[in-house]
């Protein structure tokens, strides 16, 4: 497949912050232009990645398990999780709403865990399959990232609004804090993925001859 | 070779291309991994600055109105962005109404605050001082700006309550909602074309 050349050939290197494509003879290691920090490749990326995502996962149990709100209606309480938030949408026939809270605070972790995993694994065993479809997930990880912060928001907003005493009060519980710290480990771990690693062959595989004189 | 202002990196798969200049509504794609290289955006800086002043507007009214409010058996309460964050920050959980109060209020006032700084100096053709740390602050905020998810939640919020009491959308429903357009319109990557023009 005839591809255009790579900024590793041609001995160049792109800085993350302003876009600029700076020569890498000498081996600068700030942008010459916005002063950012250069490198071929994110630092560490396999590792750190890893890391949040295996924090978020550890993260995402809690997040389920523990109550994410209290309600007291007239004296009665009733704490409840995310799923049950959901269930309760959809047993009222507003199954719109469930829909969308079930994919935001659910689904979309889920799929980062999968899809990240998935990346992951096959950057390391330096895998050939599929690379244009692979980056176009990382792309959609990417962009379904924060949407989770969602039941964080919808949380908030009802326990300041709801503030009636003994009438009505509602209150958030601890499960919201881990449910937050998921999406932000989620996002860290999506950031800290170079999606260059997908289309960085190991070399002594695909180009045997590929004299490495850069 | 070029020189390397006229190049172009694919930031998905380090691929190198020459940049071209595009015509409205047009972008350009990756070969090898789809991933947009370009984007036409068609926004002088005077009209980024203006619309950056109408979005910190907005910003304030977001802010000092409230989302919505609810009245239930003649009781009566309403809820600003702040508050909803201050209702986060009791008891063992204050950590996640920081994470709330920076993704809702103090990235975009940030975001906002660097706009006008960087473009107000730009309309004079002059680098700002402080620009270079001021556009990678910009870089840095972006991921975590999520006025458009807030707007989602305050939606959600409004049908989760309607089932027990009666809710009302506030002004500042309606500035947040007009505010993260906005801030998607302005905040986005095609600042960095300040670095060229200037």
């Amino acid at each position: 497949m005839t591809r255009p050349p790579t900024a590793g050939e041609l001995g160049l290197c792109l800085c993350h912050s302003c876009g600029l494509v700076c020569d890498m003879t000498g081996e600068p290691d700030h942008c010459p232009r916005c002063d950012a920090p250069l490198h071929r490749r994110k630092p560490d990326s396999l590792n750190r990645t890893w890391a949040y995502l295996l924090a978020a996962l550890a993260f995402y149990v809690p997040a389920n398990l523990l109550p994410v709100m209290n309600t007291m209606m007239l004296g009665s309480g009733a704490d409840s999780t995310i799923m049950s938030g959901v269930i309760e949408f959809w047993q009222h026939g507003a199954w719109d709403i469930a829909l969308i809270i079930f994919i935001a605070s659910i689904a979309v972790p889920g799929v980062k865990f999968v899809v990240l995993s998935l990346l992951l694994i096959t950057v390391q065993r330096g895998s050939a399959w599929a690379r244009p479809e692979r980056a176009k997930l990382y792309r959609f990880v990417e962009l379904i990232g924060y949407w989770s912060m969602l039941d964080v928001l919808v949380v908030a907003l009802v326990a300041a609004l709801v503030k009636f005493k003994a009438l009505g009060d509602i209150e958030p519980r601890v499960g919201i804090l881990f449910f937050g710290l998921v999406v932000v480990f989620t996002m860290l771990s999506a950031m800290s993925f170079d999606p260059r690693l997908i289309w960085d062959s190991p070399p002594a595989k695909e180009h045997p001859d590929a004299t490495r004189s850069h | 070779m070029d020189t390397p202002e006229r190049l172009i990196i694919c930031e998905h798969c380090d691929c190198v291309y020459q940049t071209v200049t595009l015509a409205r509504h047009q972008k350009t794609l990756c070969l090898r991994c789809g991933a947009v290289l370009q984007r036409y955006s068609g926004l002088t800086i005077q009209q980024r600055l203006a619309l950056s002043c109408a979005a910190a507007v907005f910003w304030l009214f977001a802010n000092f109105y409230p989302v919505m409010s609810i009245s239930l058996k003649g009781l009566k309460n309403s809820a600003t962005l702040w508050d909803s964050v201050l209702a986060l920050s009791q008891g063992p959980i204050t950590f996640i109404a920081m994470i709330a109060a920076i993704s809702i209020i103090i990235a975009p006032a940030f975001q906002l605050v660097l706009l006008i700084w960087v473009l107000g100096f730009a309309l004079a053709a002059r680098r700002s001082p402080g620009f270079t740390l001021c556009m990678r602050w910009l870089e840095t905020l972006r991921p975590w700006s999520m006025l458009e998810v807030c707007l989602l939640g305050a939606l959600v919020a409004v049908f989760k309550l309607a089932g027990m009491l009666d809710v009302l959308p506030g002004i500042g429903l309606l500035a947040l909602a007009v505010l993260s357009l906005l801030l998607i319109r302005i905040a986005g990557r095609d600042v960095r074309d300040l670095w060229e023009v200037l």
